[in-house]
């Protein structure tokens, strides 16, 4: 019983970081019907950022108050990733709208390839630790074996900032003109350029919210984990997108949805099948649902137009 | 440049002033310089470097001044060509307009008329002229290593072609069918002690086995489901290869894998061995000379096939596919059975490849089989042009060769500093190389399409006259 609610807790809080990437790739797919290959690599760079900028505010700047200090942290990497997400979608993927269907995807493989290495070329290719955040713990109570059920305030951080990040998101998505257009575009962009609606504007602030999302994960991770290197893109990519894919793609609430399945069904499996096949376990769903729930829990099917 | 443009792939007006506008060039130059710099920070601008358990910053303001330069005269560079393009586009050429249906063979075409028996005839003598370049076995031996691995890329960049190039399917899990070529020969040779001239076509056909079982369930999905699918089983079988340690070894790999034989001479310095057998004198080489001749044979043989399978119906509906799925269902082509004998044959060529590998190593382990192979593979494929057999060899040559000779120059150390080593790099271009690639020319460097079926002469058709489909 302990070490489930452990588990279940652990679940959550990892669970909300894949939902923060699933909904950059659900909001790409939804608009430009892409798969964003790379937007597990722009949350790997966007965690690079932030260690940087935690390090200089640390140490350089002396702020002590590590939670001021995450705080602009989080702002500074948003920004800069914000830019990143742009200048790839301006370079790579906005010449391509018309090519033929595979090209996007291809390119998107390209920028995933040259971002991890880029990273790797500037930063080194060694895991790069962080200096110890915030290590206090809640002990919610105590197991009969001595096993304490623990809260940390890095999980409590991460679920909280989560929480209120998407809450504005989902503000703009669903109440301001911005939202609007990109809704409009979603569903018909020619009829929505028609209307008046800058298309390619729209497109590139998907990105640009989508690479803001992904450095608040790439922050929160940082965070959780204290530690990142160039490789770590890849994986938690695949795993958002597998989220995005079972929320059901071009669907936001499906996509946090998907991402705390996605996190709970590996902590579990971890804790009580086996840690080594854990990423087989999320491959292996992501295949299943591909193949037998293509349009996921809160997609809509696809109709394929002649 | 936020025109609301959605169907044109440039931003090309027609009012693009013909006149090179240089104040205006320089501006946007800036721009894109000034966003090249605020990319760089902190990525660049701050190496973290790790001493004992803190993290130090490194900073590296002149690296950043640096890329910025260089985005600046790209940038600059970029308008200039495309002012001068504008200018020649303004004024029509008389032929222009019957440019497309007359379509003379293109000077690649010309070329390649006398390209392919060229590359063919190099590839065939290149042991014996790097012996006489290099004057010795074994001064030989660095060339001949390097021309092994340039043909085992151009035999995976033939046997993925068949599944991108040919079925229009892309496969991100290639690398799934060449680690189980790879774990098919190490296993059953150590276990079962089976000679690699048996092993060789249990290899192809467990791939191939392994390509029918791994596509029948994914190949109803579209373009690009199909491909995080595959991207999907090729880290499962990955994984899977890390973790099952009592059959593979786990990541500590198989070694002393048996090396292969001349059919059935080995390669050993006693009695009874090649040199022996031949009355030479006995050299490593020997070995490495056969393996050479080995893949390049296996190669061909990829080749050959998929040119003549090309021909056949079953060719022609991979082609056909590739170009329009729909219009092929409604023609009453079974799209499943087709893509399942494109994927299947892919991974046969794949698991021949992948049992050549372990053979040339004589050592395996599952990190060899990594994503980035796939990518690598991919990336060969993508630009060589999808579909063009000769592109693709050519673009492996390049890619795998290029960073080797360019290491291999020392004025590039005397420039860039002693410690600088062109591989670093290579990932890099390679992913640049695929978007320039996909934006510049999406059907790769030769893009034209050969028709299987003619009439009479043979006519070039630009890829770009093509448009395909869906999936």
């Amino acid at each position: 019983m302990e070490i489930f609610v452990q588990q279940l807790i652990n679940g959550l809080t990892l669970g909300s970081i894949y939902g923060l990437i699933a909904i950059g790739y659900t909001m790409v797919f939804g608009i430009i019907g892409m798969v964003n290959f790379a937007h597990g690599d722009v949350f790997m760079l966007s965690a690079f950022i932030a260690l940087i900028f935690f390090v200089i505010l640390t140490t350089w700047l002396g702020i002590s108050s590590v939670v001021l200090a995450l705080f602009i942290v989080l702002l500074i990497a948003m920004a800069l990733t914000s830019l990143w997400g742009w200048t790839v979608e301006r370079i790579a993927y906005r010449p391509l709208r018309g090519s033929f269907r595979l090209a996007p995807l291809i390119s998107a493989i390209g920028v995933s390839i040259f971002l991890s290495n880029f990273v790797q070329v500037a930063q080194g290719a060694r895991n790069k630790p962080t200096p110890p955040m915030v290590g206090e713990v809640i002990v919610l109570f105590q197991g009969e074996s001595g096993y304490n059920v623990a809260l940390s305030y890095k999980q409590i951080i991460i679920m909280v900032s989560t929480a209120v990040l998407l809450s504005i998101f989902w503000y703009i998505v669903q109440k301001t003109s911005l939202g609007r257009a990109q809704r409009a575009c979603e569903q018909d962009r020619k009829m929505a350029a028609l209307l008046g609606i800058n298309v390619d504007r729209t497109i590139s602030l998907t990105f640009v919210i989508g690479a803001a999302l992904a450095a608040v994960a790439g922050t929160m991770y940082l965070l959780y984990y204290g530690v990142v290197s160039f490789s770590d893109g890849f994986v938690p990519g695949v795993k958002a997108f597998t989220a995005a894919v079972l929320g059901g793609i071009g669907s936001l609430p499906g996509a946090v949805l998907g991402g705390l399945i996605i996190g709970l069904i590996e902590t579990f499996w971890s804790a009580y099948f086996s840690i080594e096949y854990k990423d087989v376990a999320a491959f292996s769903i992501l295949a299943i649902v591909l193949i037998f729930m293509p349009s996921g829990i809160l997609g809509r099917p696809e109709v394929e137009k002649v | 440049m936020n025109a609301p443009s959605i169907t044109t792939s440039s931003a090309r007006s027609p009012a693009v002033p013909t006149r090179f506008d240089l104040a205006a060039a320089l501006k946007d130059s800036a721009k894109s310089a000034l966003i090249a710099f605020g990319l760089s920070i902190p990525i660049v601008a701050y190496r973290t470097d790790q001493s004992g358990a803190d993290l130090f910053l490194n900073p590296r303001w002149d690296m950043v001044a640096i890329f910025c330069a260089i985005v600046f005269g790209l940038r600059l560079a970029q308008h200039a060509f495309m002012a001068s393009r504008a200018a020649r586009e303004a004024v029509p050429s008389p032929t222009q307009a019957t440019e497309l249906v007359h379509a003379e063979p293109s000077a690649f075409q010309k070329a390649s008329r006398f390209g392919i028996p060229f590359f063919l005839g190099v590839a065939l003598a290149f042991p014996i002229l790097i012996y006489l370049i290099q004057g010795g076995l074994n001064e030989s031996r660095y060339w001949v290593d390097l021309g092994i691995l340039i043909l085992t890329y151009v035999m995976l960049g033939w046997g993925l072609n068949i599944v991108v190039g040919l079925a229009g399917l892309l496969d991100l899990g290639y690398v799934a069918f060449y680690a189980v070529g790879a774990y098919s020969y190490a296993l059953l040779s150590t276990t079962f002690g089976l000679s690699f001239w048996i092993c060789l076509p249990l290899a192809g056909i467990l791939a191939a086995f392994w390509g029918i079982v791994l596509g029948f369930p994914v190949l109803r999905l579209r373009g690009d489901y199909l491909a995080i699918v595959t991207l999907a089983f090729g880290e499962i079988i990955r994984l899977v290869l890390i973790n099952w340690v009592d059959l593979t070894n786990g990541g500590a790999g198989i070694s002393s894998i048996p090396r292969a034989t001349f059919f059935g001479i080995p390669f050993t310095a006693g009695e009874g061995g090649f040199a022996d057998t031949f009355g030479l004198e006995f050299n490593g080489m020997h070995r490495m000379i056969f393996l050479y001749y080995l893949i390049l044979a296996l190669a061909l043989l990829t080749n050959f096939v998929t040119m003549r399978l090309r021909k056949l119906p079953v060719g022609r509906a991979w082609e056909a596919l590739r170009e329009d799925e729909i219009a092929c269902r409604s023609l009453g082509i079974n799209t499943t059975n087709t893509k399942l004998t494109a994927f299947a044959i892919g991974a046969m060529f794949g698991g021949f490849a992948g049992s050549f590998f372990a053979v040339r190593q004589g050592f395996i382990s599952p990190e060899s089989f990594n994503f980035l192979e796939s990518a690598i593979i991919l990336a060969i494929v993508v630009m060589g042009g999808m579909g063009s057999q000769i592109g693709v060899a050519i673009a492996a040559i390049v890619l795998v060769g290029g960073p080797e000779v360019l290491r291999n120059l020392t004025f590039l150390q005397a420039v860039f500093g002693s410690g600088f080593d062109p591989n670093e790099y290579r990932l890099l271009l390679f992913g640049a190389g695929m978007v320039a690639m996909m934006v510049w020319r999406p059907r790769g460097l030769i893009s034209e399409r050969q028709p299987s079926v003619i009439l009479k002469e043979r006519k070039a058709i630009s890829g770009s006259l093509v448009k395909e489909g869906h999936g």
